[in-house]
């Protein structure tokens, strides 16, 4: 067990490449749930990919434990990892590629014995030892690849490289709830790689959001939802993602369309224009018409989602989205929207935020 | 899910080019021999003579002879073609300068016309001129490939590996650069070594193109001809007549058509059996996967 510490950890490939990893700074508490979460090509692989020591960082150091394992091949570190296709070897029955890592490391076979029947329990695998592997459905191959890492009894850390990628969506709930026991049970950090927000927001307890080779946040999965630290995790987490409208701050308070939004006093304002003010579309409430601070829109549509309706309404040339219970929802046409002080967030126009990460 | 059927004989026209194709390129050919190796035209009128020409072909010695050199030539090249096309094809380069290079110098053997492969080696293996001859007999030993059947023989299956590893290599080339990253990079992380990486996760997944690779090269080294026609002739004496170049000498030679269709007929059934058998054997752990 330990804990696993990047720092000024990057990489690109190639000496001329683009960064894939821009210069960060990540510790993997001992024993922790971590979702590493972001859009394809974020760099969250190679991220993974380097924890485990299939790639050398061309920056920057990998700490378990306080050991320094960068220049340590793959084998000599106790970080087992699982693959976004299910890499089971075919030609061997389960219990033999349970025993693989094990065998390979040179462990007594009665140990090997005892140890894949333990782990096979625990997967719930033991009634298939005796089947050739390439047998299994995608689902059960995953879960076989997921205990040739618990197998070994020095493995401090579980990568899991979208692993529910060819699980059939039913089965994906059979997967992650094994995977909460496993964590539950065995004490092992796990890291999740996934772009899947539902994913990562029930299983982790902390979430790395992760753009364009950086990591934009770092938190629980409520701080990303509450308080996102950058437009791009606004939009990405939560479904709709934040409305993010296009503002000038003048004393305290928002314009947006030239109507005047209360801001909370406490927020740390900027004062100018090109600012964006987040809110997401749980917290927008409609009002009657006329209240002071409200937002007037025109509301296009109402979609029915069953659970709740989603209105969509546009404020001059800005579309802005509300997540509203049945009776709440106003009609179409011109309608009053209150965007409480407590729920909004304004992102400052620097470079970074308005870097096209935007998505939608 | 019932789609209402309707009959229409219009649907035999478009089955008619492959009739077509299919009779005049195997059915029309084949009963030709069929129809030849139940009767004596040799006489200008043709008498049938039914089971006649299978029972004598089956009984020639020389046939026998031809049969067990040819098993004999076809287990040798398999047996070195394939462990040595796999040898290579782990050999060569995963990325850059040095897998194009390596696959070009492969693929020579390959472009060469197989009656120019057989005159090539010809003069190479040559105790006067040739390089591999002249060498081997400056090394001191007493080599001559047209007077003694061993010499002929060893020249004849080192030329069929020269000629025909290559073709090997490449087919398992291709199967190893099928296998993704993601096999290797668990077998590292599961501290295999190189040659458990081979046994569990490269052998395994090169099983489809071995069984190709087996078929492709057991069918044309039992059919070979050209090569030892032009090395070899055959001889010295009959020691490298295979069953292709005996099959010609009595179809073209003696112009004994009855004979040589009857051969022919058993020849074909024995190329298929033999296939068959490969096929079966290497392809039985994936119908047991299956089942």
């Amino acid at each position: 067990m330990a804990r696993i510490e990047l720092t000024s950890l990057a990489h690109r490939y190639g000496p001329a490449g683009e960064y894939a990893l821009r210069p960060l700074e990540l510790t993997f508490e001992d024993g922790g749930a971590y979702a590493l979460l972001g859009p394809s090509g974020c760099g969250k692989t190679t991220l993974l990919n380097i924890v485990s020591g299939l790639l050398t960082p061309s920056q920057g150091r990998v700490l378990v434990g306080g050991r320094d394992v960068t220049a340590e091949p793959p084998h000599r570190r106790n970080i087992a990892q699982v693959f976004q296709f299910p890499v089971v070897y075919g030609t061997m029955t389960v219990f033999d590629n349970l025993a693989f890592p094990l065998r390979n490391r040179r462990v007594a076979e009665a140990e090997v014995g005892a140890r894949v029947r333990e782990i096979a329990k625990l997967l719930e695998l033991d009634a298939d030892l005796d089947r050739r592997a390439s047998a299994l459905p995608a689902h059960r191959k995953q879960t076989l690849s997921l205990g040739r890492g618990l197998v070994r009894r020095d493995v401090a850390a579980i990568l899991l490289d979208e692993p529910l990628t060819v699980v059939d969506p039913q089965l994906k709930w059979t997967l992650r709830r094994q995977l909460k026991a496993v964590h539950q049970q065995m004490n092992v950090t796990l890291v999740y790689v996934t772009h899947d927000q539902t994913e990562a927001l029930t299983f982790a307890d902390r979430v790395v959001v992760m753009d364009a080779g950086r990591v934009v946040q770092h938190g629980t999965p409520r701080e990303l939802f509450e308080d996102p630290a950058d437009p791009f995790v606004g939009r990405f987490i939560g479904s709709p993602g934040m409305n993010l409208l296009a503002c000038t701050i003048e004393q305290g308070a928002a314009i947006i369309a030239g109507q005047r939004i209360a801001l909370a006093a406490e927020a740390p304002v900027p004062a100018g224009a090109h600012h964006l003010l987040g809110i997401r579309p749980e917290f927008v409430r409609p009002v009657p018409a006329n209240t002071a601070g409200a937002l007037r829109v025109q509301v296009l549509s109402v979609a029915d989602l069953g659970r709740y309706r989603l209105v969509t309404a546009r404020a001059g040339d800005q579309t802005l989205l509300a997540r509203l219970e049945d009776d709440l929802a106003p009609a179409v046409g011109e309608a009053w929207l209150s965007l409480p002080a407590r729920w909004t967030k304004v992102f400052a126009s620097t470079a970074t935020h308005l870097s096209g990460a935007v998505p939608g | 899910m019932s789609v209402p059927r309707t009959r229409n004989d219009r649907a035999w026209l478009f089955v008619l080019p492959v009739v077509l194709l299919v009779a005049f390129n195997a059915l029309i050919p084949l009963m030709t021999v069929v129809n030849y190796s139940v009767q004596d035209i040799l006489t200008g009128n043709p008498v049938f003579v039914g089971a006649e020409w299978f029972r004598k072909v089956l009984r020639d010695p020389e046939l026998h002879g031809a049969l067990r050199r040819q098993i004999l030539f076809s287990g040798s090249v398999l047996g070195l073609e394939l462990p040595l096309g796999l040898i290579l094809a782990l050999c060569i380069p995963r990325t850059g300068r040095g897998q194009t290079l390596a696959l070009i110098v492969l693929a020579m053997p390959l472009l060469i016309p197989w009656n120019v492969v057989g005159t090539i080696w010809q003069i190479f293996a040559r105790g006067d001129i040739g390089l591999l001859g002249a060498g081997v007999n400056a090394l001191g030993l007493d080599y001559n490939y047209t007077a003694r059947a061993f010499d002929a023989w060893i020249t004849v299956v080192v030329m069929d590996v020269w000629h025909w590893t290559p073709l090997v290599a490449l087919l398992c080339f291709a199967g190893l650069r099928a296998i993704p990253d993601a096999y290797y990079q668990a077998a590292a992380i599961d501290g295999a070594g190189v040659w458990a990486v081979f046994r569990h996760v490269q052998l395994p997944r090169l099983r489809g193109v071995l069984t190709i690779a087996v078929l492709l090269r057991f069918m044309d080294s039992f059919m070979i001809y050209t090569e030892p026609f032009v090395l070899t002739g055959g001889g010295p004496g009959n020691s490298t007549t295979f069953l292709s170049q005996f099959l010609a000498r009595i179809a073209v030679g003696q112009f004994d058509l009855g004979h040589a269709a009857a051969f022919s007929l058993i020849y074909f059934l024995v190329v298929l059996l033999f296939s068959w058998l490969f096929y079966t054997t290497m392809t039985l752990e994936d119908a047991q996967e299956r089942a």
